[in-house]
């Protein structure tokens, strides 16, 4: 069960990967790109889990010691949760590339856009 | 009745109610970040999609009246500023980044050293960031469809 | 067990939803299937013991939704109705088996056990004392001087913002300079239009 996990994420990257390289539409290479930055952030959450882990949140008058042994792992939720914002970015940039392309091309097709370019 | 700028009244009206209770719920999902589940991030986001449903319900331009570009410009950059402040700070106490205000009592607001200090400056940097950028890509209108004046 | 094989079917969910925005041929139904994704992500981060993480991002969810709607209302996608391109499916395919080739290279391929053997389990994480052949990293650590040390109680916080302070002042950079990049690329020269038309 624990490698599928593993095969399926690393799938989620290559349908992606696949986004970006195959199709012709600008609004499909940036679905691409979101989808691989889903599936990165994915994989990073999903290596810190401990089974039947709890969050890494202190109760109140709790021990310490035993919490922090059955606590899942802090440090990849905490580089996540940046990253997830900084996709937001990412997404804002990319739109913002494609609205420009499309009010000087008139199109969202690549293809077009190489021909007219020249 | 003319209609204005944005959507129908229904939505405006909710929108003014909805928005300010969700910025101040941003607020404080990034103030109790040290207590609970939250912090700078996740308060950044919440209070710039108040700021962005203000822009959708009432319009750009009606939004813009109260939600200038110049303000939502310095605050990023004051947002950005004040965490250098703080980090700069730390030298207080030796290092960079070190913590100069004492450790208090577990559980209270008024704990943890410099982390409220930084969720509020991570709440203002992201919040007016991601708001401004919203602003700037809601100047474009689809072609085809006359403004509504 | 349940929560693995719920976290299974979630990420099934995700790869449908992601083939069908890559495929739909119309750009507003390709919007909504990510959407569909993000959301299932959030749900994910819930079953993983992760709150803030899906706090944040069912937020950046809804306004990438609403960032996309905008360009892609009333568009379809002309391209994907023509003759479907052969050679960059292929190069596409090419690429996909050198990443596979090199991930199951680098996570100890051809050695005895295969990755399964490298790899560490699922639901034992290393750096935090799980596994029992390896030595615990910095995690551990962090998880039990988060409350003297600090004095907060929640370790993601405490992480960071006091003991890695400054990857997060990185990445508050990154978010600035994404944000001065849109506003670069969506200034106006000349003559200021009233509403620009896309």
């Amino acid at each position: 069960m624990g490698i599928a996990i593993y095969i399926l994420t690393f799938a989620l990257l290559l349908i992606g990967l696949y986004g970006v390289i195959a199709k012709r539409n600008v609004i499909k290479i940036i679905l691409g790109v979101l989808i691989i930055d889903y599936a990165v952030n994915m994989l990073l959450v999903l290596i810190g889990y401990r089974r039947d882990g709890v969050a890494p949140i202190v109760s109140a008058d709790e021990d310490v010691k035993k919490w922090a042994a059955a606590s899942v792992d802090p440090l990849p939720q905490a580089m996540v949760l940046t990253s997830i914002v900084i996709g937001l970015g990412l997404a804002a940039l990319m739109v913002a590339m494609a609205i420009r392309l499309y009010q000087k091309y008139g199109t969202f097709d690549m293809n077009e856009i190489r021909r007219l370019k020249g | 009745m003319k209609q204005q700028h944005g959507m129908t009244s229904i939505v405006k009206n909710t929108a003014r109610l909805v928005s300010g209770f969700i910025a101040i719920f941003g607020v404080y999902v990034a103030l109790t970040g040290h207590l609970g589940p939250g912090g700078g991030f996740a308060g950044g986001v919440i209070v710039s999609s108040a700021g962005a449903l203000i822009v959708l319900a009432f319009g750009r331009r009606l939004a813009t009246k109260v939600i200038t570009d110049e303000v939502v410009h310095v605050a990023d950059a004051l947002g950005a500023s004040l965490f250098l402040l703080i980090a700069v700070l730390g030298f207080l106490t030796g290092a960079f980044f070190a913590s100069f205000i004492p450790v208090g009592d577990l559980g209270h607001l008024k704990s943890a050293g410099t982390i409220p200090l930084s969720n509020l400056a991570i709440l203002v940097k992201v919040g007016a960031g991601l708001l401004g950028a919203f602003l700037a890509l809601s100047a474009f209108r689809l072609a085809g469809k006359e403004p509504s004046s | 067990m349940g929560a693995e094989l719920l976290i299974v079917i979630l990420i099934v969910f995700m790869l449908v939803a992601a083939v069908i925005a890559l495929e739909a041929d119309d750009l507003l139904s390709s919007v909504i299937a990510m959407g569909a994704a993000g959301f299932a992500l959030s749900v994910i981060d819930l079953l993983v013991a992760a709150p803030d993480l899906a706090i944040t991002q069912v937020v950046v969810e809804v306004i990438m939704l609403v960032l996309l709607i905008r360009v892609v209302l009333k568009r379809r996608d002309t391209a994907a109705a023509l003759s479907h391109d052969l050679l960059r499916t292929g190069i596409s395919l090419l690429a996909c088996g050198v990443v596979l080739a090199v991930v199951f290279f680098a996570f100890g391929g051809l050695a005895e056990n295969g990755p399964a053997g490298v790899v560490p389990p699922f639901g034992e994480p290393v750096l935090a004392g799980g596994n029992a052949t390896v030595e615990p990293g910095v995690s551990k650590d962090y998880l039990e001087q988060t409350v003297e040390g600090t004095g907060a109680v929640n370790s993601v916080t405490a992480v960071l913002l006091d003991f890695r302070a400054y990857d997060t002042l990185g990445e508050a950079t990154v978010i600035f300079a994404s944000v001065l990049g849109v506003y670069a690329l969506l200034r106006q020269i000349g003559r200021r239009k009233e509403h620009l038309t896309l």
